[in-house]
This record gives structure tokens, sequence and C-alpha cells, in this order.
């Protein structure tokens, strides 16, 4: 009887998820009524986010604990859930814009897609135990797996979906096994649990060592880290662009909020020393994991990038790369990396998807990525040009743009008194300085070069929307590098794990 | 903090933000208005002359400035970001639009308007896309201009990297041939060093305490105060390794854009692929932003340091001075010779600097502004004989001097200044830097071997004029027409500049004498 009363009294709190749900069910009823391509189905998945948006915002200030330990809801949560929210609206907006979508058959198909995901990562980024964790993650891959493939036709579509699957399949059951070795050993699923029982009890190294090694996989695997990366650049190529687009900003933000909770809750005592800095839990030095990995992601994305010539290829590795800027947040393991690194996923959310609207734009009328191609284009497509010249600077990190609100943050964070990583915080700068090159390639084919017949071809012309669509994705790109007191505010009132005080 | 308004906005926010108007009217014209769009953006630079002017005429040489709040003038302040940094241990980030002007950035100021005005003439010969390039070249003028006038780290880090993008696309679109590779290099060099300046500044950041707030700040007055920085923080003891360490990092970012060497190689490469205007920009104003900052941010907050690495420093500007005078002679195409001129002159510069007296700063500020005008002409003039030729190979040519009278005296006033020839400006700069040199007992031998630079300089300078100038005139120029209109209209004031600071320096050297004392007494106090 106790259960079933906390059960009714979680749902209550369970309003977004459900929202999402419904609205999942309602796509597929009328898709199956309306049985042709038509917007309606996008309008209903938007609708139905804007109802779990507002459902979220009722539970802006709210930590509380649902379904006997199960999920939580925290500012971090919420912070993560509007995330989502946002960038799926936007990727359904993109999906009307976009030729690859428009003229698959399966277009309505992909709105529930993107819906399922959501919803997996909602579950991502409130679960606070283990199994509701793999879950959860669980089901977010395997809609992303459908989503990389889903155009039947298309054989690059095909091998990068297998390739996705396969890497998912081996790197979460690596996850698994190193969940079953952490319950093992400590008896618990619940993450405050397993952190209580680590403070007390003495534990080996190696052991520790090994289960956040193979967490650390399933989870790298989510957010494309080095070295768990392989899928990527394939995966990004040969899906749709919009799919691309979901796959390196929602799908990898859950990534993030998953492996953010799961490292600070677990391997952190859960009080805080200081304000804002937690005690470490003696023995344990999660930090340097997620060092190797931030560094190397850095690295490898940024140098590798270099040498790609298809633009969705550069955008994967670049994202790699981002990914590791964004676990330097992690590294510093208190309240001022958090922030840091929320910042940064929302600057990246800004610029990252507009860096793919063009893709998308520049893709329906060449018909290919290839930054070959695109010699001149600038000069044909002045605006949606100086647009990518603007993302592109952005994701690079130079001032009065978003992307370096985002690194500033990040190096501050590093270089906290006491911290001691002043060396992390050259090396995340020197790769942006790497990062400049490949992302100026693209605005060096675009603008800096001219095909023999520039002059010639005629102007290419847009729809009216998609410059409206453009400029909402500009102005915050530039307006919070300029004026960027909103965002740390919300960032900062959002680095608020539930059970950390 | 005197303060001085048009329309209830500051002077100094006119100067820096005109440019942004004038690109979004150019950006609003259509395409074809070529015309509207030169006049427009020219008009726009004679705009900023007026308003220069209007500052010259309300500027208070007597006020010191650098350290002291009250003695800048044009000061305008409004709070810009103030958000809690999480977790009361760091506090808030408050960042000011903090702008204002002093001895030491004033005469930047007019240096920075006066080459932008010459440098948007020299435009009108561009005929591609001109709408794109006087866009770019307009926020370029931003950029340059908000940096001199910055007076708070953020925003001079910020418009120091934002003209980094128009510089790139103004080389990288409108330049030669090897255009691309000069372009991503320039950035590519620049953003290397900026790596170096952001560390130092949140560095800078965390260890200050405002003394009358107790927060954190970005404001480069107080982080001049020693006792913004606590004993226990990094920067808090004076001579320590971190100190050292921050001025050196500071170093590498500013001498990247001098450019000092070893990091020099950008220069020539840049220079030689610009189009002339930007040459004309670069040399003129880009290149003083980085001693600029030396004096404005290494020295003043890093006295100690600044000290500690004096020696060092000369050495750096002897080499800059020899090696660049000795590059120059070897050179055979005439732009790339005044681009490590330059090289060779912007070691005069750090010379002065590197002297810590009173005498040779002054010396290296005013060479500062002279290495401006007379660099700009000496663009300009290869420009000329580049447009009409379409070579610069030094080789090429001879005997010009009778064929093209008129271009001949510009280019000669300009290279004799060059050399240092009493009566012209640079005379009593380099006269000064090198006083000043003398005058350091540590930095005295350097000096003397320095001096040497002068000889290599009249070496390569006559050499070129013997080659380009005097003897036989090959039959294939014979078609050359002597300089016109409106390439004397962008070089002439330069010239008459150039002559009248030569004769009466104390006009350009009253603007900053008082400034400078105050940096030298703070500095070696």
């Amino acid at each position: 009887m106790n259960n079933f009363t906390e059960i009714l009294k979680s749902i209550n709190s369970f309003l977004p998820e459900l929202s999402v749900i419904t609205t999942l069910l309602l796509c597929l009823i009328a898709d199956i009524i309306i049985r042709k391509k038509s917007p309606i189905v996008t309008i209903i998945a938007i609708a139905g986010l804007l109802v779990s948006a507002y459902f979220v915002y009722m539970q802006s200030a709210v930590q509380e604990s649902l379904f006997s330990g199960m999920l939580v809801i925290d500012p971090f949560a919420v912070f993560f859930k509007y995330l989502f929210i946002l960038s799926s609206i936007i990727i359904l907006i993109f999906f009307e814009f976009s030729n690859e979508i428009k003229e698959s058959t399966h277009k309505n198909e992909y709105s529930y897609l993107i819906l399922s995901l959501v919803l997996g990562a909602f579950l991502m980024a409130s679960s606070v135990n283990l199994l509701m964790m793999y879950l959860s993650l669980e089901l977010a891959s395997l809609t992303s797996y459908i989503l990389a493939g889903y155009s039947k036709s298309e054989k690059k579509s095909s091998e990068s979906s297998m390739k996705y699957l396969i890497y998912g399949a081996a790197s979460s059951g690596i996850m698994l096994y190193g969940m079953s070795l952490l319950y093992g050993f400590t008896g618990s699923l619940d993450i405050y649990e397993i952190s209580r029982y680590l403070a007390t009890n003495p534990t080996p190294n190696a052991f520790i060592y090994l289960t956040m090694i193979m967490i650390a996989a399933g989870l790298g695997y989510k957010t494309s880290s080095v070295p768990f990366h392989f899928w990527t650049p394939d995966v990004y190529e040969g899906s749709p662009t919009p799919v691309t687009a979901f796959l390196a900003v929602t799908s990898s933000a859950a990534g993030f909020s998953l492996i953010t909770r799961l490292f600070l809750t677990t391997f952190l005592g859960s009080t805080q020393i200081v304000d804002g800095a937690f005690s470490i839990i003696a023995g344990i030095h999660w930090q340097e994991i997620i060092i190797v990995i931030s560094v190397a992601s850095m690295i490898v994305g940024n140098f590798v990038a270099i040498w790609q010539k298809s633009l969705k290829r550069l955008l994967g590795y670049s994202s790699i790369a981002q990914g590791g800027y964004m676990l330097a947040g992690l590294v510093v393991a208190d309240t001022i990396g958090l922030t840091a690194m929320l910042i940064y996923l929302s600057a990246y959310l800004f610029m990252n998807l507009g860096a793919f609207f063009v893709t998308i734009l520049i893709v329906n009328k060449l018909g290919t990525d290839d930054i070959e191609q695109m010699k001149g284009l600038g000069y044909r497509l002045p605006f949606v040009g100086v647009a990518m010249a603007v993302f592109m600077l952005a994701l690079s990190g130079i001032p009065a743009t978003v992307g370096f609100i985002g690194k500033f943050y990040l190096v501050t964070a590093l270089m906290k008194p006491g911290a001691g990583y002043l060396w992390f915080a050259i090396v995340l700068m020197l790769n942006s300085v790497v990062s400049l090159f490949f992302y100026l390639k693209v605005v060096k084919s675009m603008f800096l070069e001219r095909a023999d017949n520039t002059d010639e071809l005629p102007g290419i012309k847009f729809s009216v929307q998609s410059y409206i669509i453009l400029i909402l994705l500009l102005i915050p790109t530039i307006f919070f590098g300029l004026y960027f007191g909103p965002i740390v505010k919300l960032a900062e009132s959002s680095a608020v794990l539930f059970g950390i005080r | 903090m005197a303060e001085l308004k048009i329309l209830g906005i500051g002077v100094l926010s006119w100067m820096v933000f005109l440019p942004v108007l004038g690109m979004i009217i150019v950006l609003a014209l259509p395409k074809s208005q070529t015309k509207a769009i030169k006049y427009i953006a020219a008009g726009f630079m004679v705009l900023l002359m007026f308003i220069s002017v209007y500052m010259l005429a309300n500027y208070d040489s007597s006020k010191a400035g650098v350290n002291s709040l009250e003695g800048l003038q044009f000061v305008e302040k409004v709070t810009w970001i103030d958000v809690d940094f999480p977790a009361a241990m760091i506090g808030k980030i408050h960042i000011e639009y903090f702008l204002g002007a002093d001895g030491l950035s004033f005469p930047m100021v007019l240096l920075t308007a006066l080459i932008g005005f010459v440098g948007a003439v020299a435009s009108f010969s561009i005929k591609k896309n001109e709408k794109g390039y006087y866009a770019m070249y307009l926020f370029l003028i931003t950029g340059m201009m908000g940096t001199f006038v910055a007076l708070d780290f953020f925003l001079f880090f910020v418009f120091w990297e934002i003209m980094l993008f128009p510089m790139y696309f103004l080389i990288g679109i409108w330049g030669g041939e090897r255009r691309l590779y000069a372009a991503i290099k320039f950035f590519l060099y620049t953003l290397f060093g900026s790596v170096f300046m952001l560390i130092v500044m949140i560095a800078l950041f965390f260890s200050s305490k405002d003394p009358q707030t107790g927060l954190h700040t970005f404001n480069l007055i107080t982080l001049m105060n020693p006792q913004t920085f606590p004993p226990e923080s990094f920067f808090g003891v004076l001579g320590n390794t971190w100190r050292l360490l921050a001025f050196a990092g500071l170093f590498i970012g500013f001498a990247i854009k001098v450019p000092v060497f070893p990091f020099h190689t950008w220069l020539p490469d840049a220079h030689v692929e610009a189009p002339t205007a930007i040459s004309v920009i670069l040399a003129g104003v880009l290149l003083k932003l980085g001693t600029y900052g030396l004096i404005r941010i290494s020295f003043p907050i890093f006295p100690d340091a600044a000290r500690y690495f004096m020696y060092p420093m000369a050495i750096l500007a002897a080499i800059n001075i020899i090696y660049g005078a000795l590059c120059a002679m070897a050179q055979k195409d005439f732009k790339k010779l005044i681009a490590y001129s330059s090289i060779s002159h912007m070691g005069y510069v750090l010379l002065g600097m590197a002297s810590l007296t009173t005498i040779g700063m002054n010396g290296a500020i005013f060479q500062m502004f002279n290495h401006g005008t007379i660099t700009a002409v000496m663009f300009l003039m290869v420009g000329v004989i580049y447009d009409r030729a379409h070579t610069r190979g030094l080789y090429d040519f001879g005997g010009l001097a009778n064929k093209m009278p008129k271009y001949f005296a510009v280019t000669m006033i300009a290279f004799f200044a060059s050399i240092g020839l009493p009566g012209l400006s640079a005379f009593i700069s380099e006269s000064f830097i090198f006083l000043g040199g003398f005058n350091n007992e540590i930095i005295r031998i350097v000096t003397i071997v320095s001096a040497t630079g002068i000889i290599l300089n009249a070496a390569y300078i006559l050499w070129t004029v013997q080659r380009v100038f005097l003897g036989e005139l090959p039959t294939k120029w014979d078609g050359l027409n002597d300089i016109s209109v409106r390439e004397l209209i962008s070089s002439v004031p330069l010239i008459v500049i150039i002559i009248a600071l030569g004769i009466y320096p104390s006009l350009f050297i009253n603007l900053m004498s008082n400034s400078v004392t105050q940096l030298i007494s703070f500095i070696m106090k």
C-alpha cells in the first residue's frame, strides 16, 4: 500500500515524461490516420514538447526523489530537460527544411523516434539507480540506432547504423559489466548508497579503477569521447543531416548528464566541504580517468578534423573535441566546474545546431557536403555563408560569440585557485587554436577560394523561413557572446545535484 | 575623470562604434553601388578624424592618467556583465565597459583615425567585391580603436581578438597570390599568442582583490595597484615566479603582434600578400597594438618583472633591429623590404621601452607614431608603383626619378624619414630611444650594438633608392604615369605630419610626456 501511494505521488512529478509519452502515441496515431507526408505530425510533436516544457517549468525549484529512489528531480535535471526540449524542437523544425528527410517515405516516423529519444534522455538526466541508468541509456541508444539507419535506401546510412549498433552493443555491455561489479562489491544499485559504502569502507584501488573505466566506456560512447568515438564520423556522415545534428547535440548532452551525475554523486562524498566544493572520497582519483579521456578527445578530435573533406565528418570530429572540452568541467568536480560545463553545453547547442542548419541548407542545394565543392559558395549565398562563418568562429571560441564565453568559463574553472589544472587550461586553449585551423577551412573554401565559374553561377536563394530560423540561431550565438549574464545565471542555478549539500 | 560627450554618448564610444554604424550602412547598400560604398566608408573615416580633432582640442595634456583614475580623460564606465560566480570563494564576475584615454593611448587613437582615413582612400583602387571589403575594413577599425581605449582587460581582450577575423578576410580575399597561406598564418600566430594572454588574464582575475570592493576584477587601473594582490595570491609577492611567468606569457602574446624575433615570420607573408591599404593598416596601426599592450598592461601591472626582463627585452630588440635590417637588405621585393624594415623599426620601439627611462619611453611612443606614418607612406608608394607596373621587383626598375618626379619626391621624404634624417620626425624619436638606452647602464652595451642598425638602415634604403630611382630607365617603363591626385591625397597629409613633427616635435611629445613620466616613475619605484 505504501508503495502504491508512493507511486501515485511520483506520477504527479512525472508529468514531463508522461506528456512526452502521450505525444509520442498521438504522433503514432496521427501518422496512421494521415498516412502521407504532412507537417501535422511534426506540429503535434512540437506542441507536445512545449507542454512537457511547461511541466518541466513547474518543477523548477523542486528537489525530490521519485519511484522509491529510481529517479530524482533537481535543477540539474530540469536544465537538461530544457536543453533536450529546445534542441529537439529545433531539430523537428529542421526536418521541414531538409530534403533528405522530406523525400524520405518515413518522414513522420522520424518525428516520433525523436520523441522516443527525448524520453530516454529525460530519464538519463534524472536517474540515480544503476539499473535505471542502464535502461534509460539503452532506450536512447536503441532509438538512435534506428534514426541513424532509417533511410533504408541509402547504403551508407545502413552501414553507419550497423557500426553504431555494434559499437553501442559492445560498449553498453562493458558498462553493464562494470555496473554489476560495482553492485557486487557494494551491494546496492542506488548511487547514494554506493557512495556511502565507498566512503566508509576501504576499497581496493584496482577494483574501483576497473569499474570506473568500464562505466566510462559506455558513457564515453554516448558522448563520443576518445577512445570510444570510432562510430562518430561514420554515423555523422551516413545519417541524414538533421539526425546528425540531433545525435551531436541532444544525444551527447544526455550522455553528459548521465556521466556527470554518476561520477559526481557516486565517487564524491555527499557533503560539501567548502561552499561549492565537494569532499573527495579518499583514494579514489576518478578525475584522472576523465582527464585522460578529455585530453585525448580534444587532441584526436581536433587533429583528425584537419584532414576531413566532408563537412559532416568534420563536424563529427569537432563534436568529439567539443565533448573533450566539456569533460574538463567535470574534472574540476565542483559547482564551478559544473556551471562551466552547463554554460558550454548551452553555447554548444546554439552554435552547433546553427552549423548543422547551414549544412542542411547547403546539402539541399549542392547535394553533397564535400568542402571542396563549396569553393566560392559564399558569394552565391552571402548571408548563409556569413552565418556559417559566425558559427565556425563561435565553435573555435573567438570572443564576441557564445563559444568564447563557454571556453572562458571552462578555463576559469580549471584555473580556480587550488584546482591545480593550469596545464589543463593551457592544453585546452592550445587545442582551440588548432581547432580554428579546420573551422576556418570551411570559411576559407566558401569565401577565400573561388571556383573557376563562381562569377557565372547564379546566386542561391532560400525560403524566407530558412532565413528566419538562421537568424533565430544567430541571435543567441552573438547576443550571449556579448551579454552572457543570463546564460551564466541559468547555468549557475542549475548546478545543483540532488542529495549533495 | 573628465568626460566628453557628443549627443549624450561618450566621445570614445563614437570613435569605437562609428565604424560599425558605417559597416551596417555599407552592408545595407546594394552591391552595385560601389561608388556610394567607397565614399560612405571614407566619409565615416573623415568623421572619425573630425572627432579626433575635437578630442585633441579638449585634451588636457597636464593630466597623466596611466594608473590614476582621476588622470584619465574621456572616461566612460558602465557595468557590462555582473554575475555571481557560483560559490562564495570566487565571488562576482564584474566586467565593465570601461573606456578612457591618456598620454599612452591618445596618440594611438589619433594615429588610428589618421591611418584609417589614409587606408580608406588608398582602398579606392580595390576593384573586387567592394561591399564586403569596406564592411570588413570598418570593422577592423572598430577592433583596433577599441583595443587602444579599453581599460578593462576583458574588454581589451574581446577587441583584441575581434580584429583578427576582418583582417583574415581582408588578406584572404583581396590579397595576392599566396593570400590563403598568409591569412591563416596571421590568424593562427595571433591566436596562439592570445592563449597566453587569456590565461594570464584569468590568473590576474583570480589573484586580484579590489581594495575598495573586495572583489576580483578585470579593471586595468585597479590591477596596476600593488595593493590589489593580497600576499597569499599568485601575484601577491613582488618578483615571485608567477609574476615573472605571467609577464613572459603576456610578452609572447604582445610580441607576436609587434612582431619580435622569433615570432616575426607571419609579418613578411602578411605584408606581401595584403592589398596596399591593408599593408598600410597592418604596419601603421596593427603592429602598435603589441607595443601598446606592453606599456598599457605588462609594464604597469608587473613593474618588477619589467625590470627583471629589461635585459632580455633589450637583446630581443637588438636582434630585431639588426636582423630586420639585414633581412631587408637581402630582399628583391620592394614590399618585403619594407616589411622587414618594419621589423627593424619596431625593434627601436622595444629598445626604448626596455630602457625603462622617461626619455626612452617617450621616444618609443613617438617612434610608434612615426613608424605608423612613415611606413604607411612607404607602403602607399609601393602600391603606386605596383598598380602601374604590376611588379615589385627591386631589380626591375631604375631611373624612375626622372620619369615620376612627384612620386620620387614623396618617396624620398618617407625614405629619409625612415633613415632618421634630422628635420624629419623619426630622427627625434630614434635619438630619444638611443639616449634612453645609453642612460640605462644595464643595457648600454646592447644599445651601442643596436645603434649599428642605423647604418644598415641607411644602407638598404639608399641602395633601394639607387636601384629604383637612379640609373637607366628600362625602356619597358616608358609608359609609366606619375602619381595621381588620389594617391597624393592619401600620402601628403602624412608627409606634412612627418615634416611638422620633425621640426616641432613638442607638439606631439607634450601629449604624452606627463603620462610617460608617471608610468616610468611608477615602474621604477
